[in-house]
């Protein structure tokens, strides 16, 4: 009872965190037709200076703005300046943040070093709440409630408020959304920045309890991948879904199979794919 | 087409003489810029012809490389059962793959070849007990045949790979040229009148995808012989990706530029890695730079020059 | 027995009706045009006749086969051929390259990977032949996104001709054309051989009645009127719509 309970509070909050990169992931692909695979550095970026200004500042909250900050400024970059001239075209969209993925990976590794780090959780949560036999860490719960709170709120967004009409006009159509006079420039931009910000809000997140690590881009990136092919490109459903299949299939996996880690998590991916290759709540 | 015949001539000449001028050290560098050569190929006839961004051509090369290694390892160092199987394995994979691939397109084909590339870099990190995890396959021996010279020694294994190098250039040109060749030019132009016009789009690119697997699968068996040793990272999405890069560097829907940009990054990687541990900083450059300013590749640029000294 | 014959034919875009109850046979030979608003379907039809959709009720007999579940290849493969109102050719490649593709479609060669292409002069030679008979020789080596726009639609008459189709559906084949290519390509288009029956979708009225025998006349997805040109042009349905609906 134990060991299950702990596996699903552990599969249910890296779930979440799942869900912060792969609502960003989605949201870009849904507005852009863009596929930013530069998206586990955002991940890594966040951790790595969240970690910096932690040492700096000694404040959870001051590192998770600076690290937000620079990976958000990090996204508007990317996408004005490069991804913006390739406009859906989905193999020069690939090189290029595949480019900027190493770029990332291997000035991290020149900055930060190779040696696995995790930051240091913020005070109020250093403890756990035991109910019966079995313990909660505090934390965890932190996460899963940052996640649901993001989700609220994303959801809120995209269907209550006049920029998530236009972001689904720009989904649905862009054509369309351009010739009733939404700036999809600008929101291109400011969608792209919202995605790298949850991104590198991932960092401050899963730095305690995943870690930060050279190859955690990639990990990251490839699990946010498998969320968003479960759930379906665009699909903010989808994104929060396959988070939390893909977060208890990857922990209960790697208890019960460890040899088999990864295979858990792509082997329902692989069934889901030829069920619905565009995933469970995907456009088809 | 007379110039390249000739230019092609000209080069497998060149690479026949090469072993009398350079010493051991370059000459294995050349033995991989054509191994690499082959799997850059192999990935343009999916990419450059029939238009399918693969992200995980990694597995075919990967999957051929260690079954050829654990049956040499294992079971026994005999080139006509080994070899053989190695291909076998990646044109069976890829054959697997395509099912759900092909069943996508754009964004979603790359991400789907991408996570299936990583399933199996995932058995081959995680099954230590057969695949050696992590630590990878070492001394995988060279094949011995029924030759005067040893393959072991680098000139004739050089000539040994040519064999195949030539042997792929050749199949792939005729491939590429081929009422099936013309046929993924067209699926990649438009796959709606492609249907129209009565060709059975899909089985196209299935024949078009189980052919690229057991090219990269050939290039995966002669580079096992040839490094003595492979690892999980034959299998995944970087060495994936770089034959991307090599085949839009040198020029998709080329054929033979696509070995040349393999030749280019192998001499960059080795070039520059003598100088500075930073070599992964200056590949993420290169992909940048060749997205932004060479998009149609070293053939690209190169037929643009000559057009505008031309007329 | 019929070319072609719809029965009963129903379609629908996510609730939105696009093809209600839609019946219509075309005899060998015959030329039917079938014209009406936009949104009246037409469209539509010829995507589910040619394959590209599966209707959600009806079916399609092509030369009394049903071919309501045959794949667009397949149907192709058994002599029904179209062309596109937003052009689908191949922009990147040759117009003799285009031409050779559509040939080649149709020949038991199509799907030979261990010969070159070249090997099969009769490929070469039926391509070059269609491009002489239409006239477009001289434009055999240009890359086709350089054509004119007239020129592209010609083009694309000829990649649907090079099958010798038994039905060729043409769907708006002058749509966006000067008066003089519109006179060009209707004048292709009489040159068609007679054996060959012909479905067209036309926007303009007097463009279509000229070169068909029989209408067939769509509005919101049902078909409203049938009949040779003269009652066609007579009935004051067709005339409500057609003056009802207009810009003017």
């Amino acid at each position: 009872m134990t060991f299950w309970v702990t596996q699903a509070l552990n599969g249910i909050s890296f779930g979440m965190l799942l869900f912060l990169l792969a609502a960003g992931l989605s949201l870009i692909y849904g507005l852009m037709r863009m596929l930013n695979l530069a998206h586990g550095s955002y991940y890594i970026l966040g951790g790595y200076v969240g970690l910096a200004a932690v040492r700096v500042t000694g404040s959870f909250v001051l590192a998770a703005v600076a690290a937000t900050a620079t990976v958000t400024l990090v996204g508007i970059v990317m996408e004005r300046f490069f991804l913006r001239r390739f406009p859906e075209q989905e193999l020069p969209q690939a090189l290029l943040t595949f480019g900027f993925l190493l770029i990332f990976a291997d000035l991290s590794l020149w900055l930060w070093g190779g040696t696995p780090q995790t930051l240091p959780k913020p005070e109020i949560f250093e403890r756990s709440i035991r109910i019966g036999a079995i313990v909660f860490p505090t934390y965890r719960l932190f996460v899963i409630a940052i996640g649901l709170v993001v989700g609220l709120g994303l959801w809120w967004l995209q269907e209550g408020t006049r920029l998530g009409a236009m972001i689904r006009a720009g989904v649905d159509d862009a054509e369309m959304a351009r010739a009733t006079g939404v700036n999809v420039g600008l929101l291109s931009t400011a969608v792209f920045a919202f995605g790298a910000f949850l991104a590198g809000l991932g960092g401050i997140i899963g730095g305690p309890f995943v870690g930060v690590y050279p190859g955690a881009d990639f990990e990251i990136l490839e699990m946010a991948l498998v969320v968003v092919i479960i759930g379906g490109l665009g699909s903010l459903k989808g994104a929060f879904v396959g988070g939390l299949v893909v977060g208890l299939l990857d922990n209960f996996g790697k208890a019960l199979f460890p040899e088999l880690a990864l295979f858990t998590v792509f082997a329902p991916m692989a069934v889901i794919l030829a069920l619905r290759p565009t995933g469970l709540f995907g456009a088809r | 087409m007379k110039a390249l015949v000739a230019g092609g001539a000209v080069a497998l000449v060149l690479l026949v003489a090469l072993p009398a001028v350079l010493s051991s050290y370059q000459l294995s560098l050349l033995t991989k810029m054509l191994i690499f050569g082959i799997f850059a190929m192999s990935l343009d006839l999916l990419l450059g012809y029939a238009g399918l961004p693969s992200l995980g051509h990694a597995a075919y090369f990967g999957v051929a490389a260690y079954t050829v290694g654990l049956l040499a390892l294992r079971v026994a160092n005999n080139f006509w059962i080994d070899f053989p199987a190695g291909l076998l394995m990646a044109a069976g994979m890829s054959a697997l793959f395509g099912l759900f691939a092909l069943r996508t397109r754009g964004s979603y084909f790359l991400m789907i070849t991408l996570a299936l590339g990583q399933v199996l870099w995932g058995i081959a990190f995680g099954w230590r007990s057969l695949t050696g995890g992590d630590d990878g396959l070492p001394s995988v021996p060279r094949p011995r045949l029924p030759l005067p010279w040893s393959l072991t020694d680098g000139v004739p294994f050089y000539y040994f790979v040519l064999f195949f190098f030539a042997l792929a250039v050749g199949a792939l040109a005729v491939i590429a040229s081929s009422p099936f060749g013309r046929a993924l030019v067209g699926i990649r132009e438009s796959e709606r009148r492609m249907e129209v016009l009565g060709y059975d789009v899909w089985r196209y690119k299935y024949v078009a995808f189980i052919l690229a697997g057991l090219f990269a699968g050939l290039a995966g068996t002669l580079f096992v012989y040839f490094n003595g040793f492979v690892s999980p990272s034959y299998l995944n999405i970087v060495f994936s990706a770089s034959a991307l890069l090599m085949v839009i560097l040198g020029g998709a829907g080329t054929l033979l530029g696509p070995a040349l940009g393999a030749a280019v990054i192998v001499g960059l990687e080795n070039f520059i890695s003598g100088y500075m541990e930073r070599w992964v900083l200056v590949l993420g450059v290169i992909y940048v730079l060749v997205t932004l300013f060479a998009p149609s590749g070293l053939v690209g640029l190169a037929r643009q020059r000559m057009r505008s000294s031309g007329s | 027995m019929t070319a072609l014959e719809v029965h009963a034919l129903s379609h629908s875009f996510g609730g939105l009706t696009a093809l209600a109850d839609v019946s219509l046979a075309v005899a060998p030979g015959e030329r039917l045009a079938i014209i009406g608003p936009n949104g009246a379907g037409k469209t539509t039809l010829f995507n589910i006749v040619t394959g590209i959709f599966r209707p959600s009720a009806g079916r399609v007999r092509l030369f009394g086969r049903d071919v309501t579940r045959l794949p667009t290849h397949h149907r192709a493969q058994l002599g029904l051929a179209r062309t596109f109102q937003i052009s689908t050719l191949f922009p990147r490649l040759t117009v003799l390259e285009s031409v050779l593709l559509a040939v080649q479609g149709l020949d038991p060669a199509r799907f030979v990977l261990y010969r070159r292409r070249a090997a099969y002069g009769r490929l070469l030679e039926r391509a070059e032949s269609l491009l002489a008979e239409w006239g477009l020789a001289d434009r055999a080596h240009q890359v086709t996104r350089q054509l004119s726009y007239g020129e592209q639609r010609q083009v694309e008459l000829i990649l649907a001709l090079a099958g010798a189709p038994k039905v060729l559906l043409l769907d708006e084949p002058t749509a966006g054309l000067s008066p003089a290519e519109t006179a060009s390509v209707a004048e292709m288009i009489r040159r068609f051989s007679r054996d060959t029956t012909i479905l067209l979708i036309e926007h303009d009225m007097d463009v279509a009645l000229d070169l068909v025998d029989r209408v067939t006349v769509l509005f919101q997805g049902r078909v409203l009127a049938e009949g040779s040109k003269d009652e066609v042009r007579r009935d004051p349905k067709v005339a409500a719509i057609y003056f009802g609906t207009d810009d003017a």
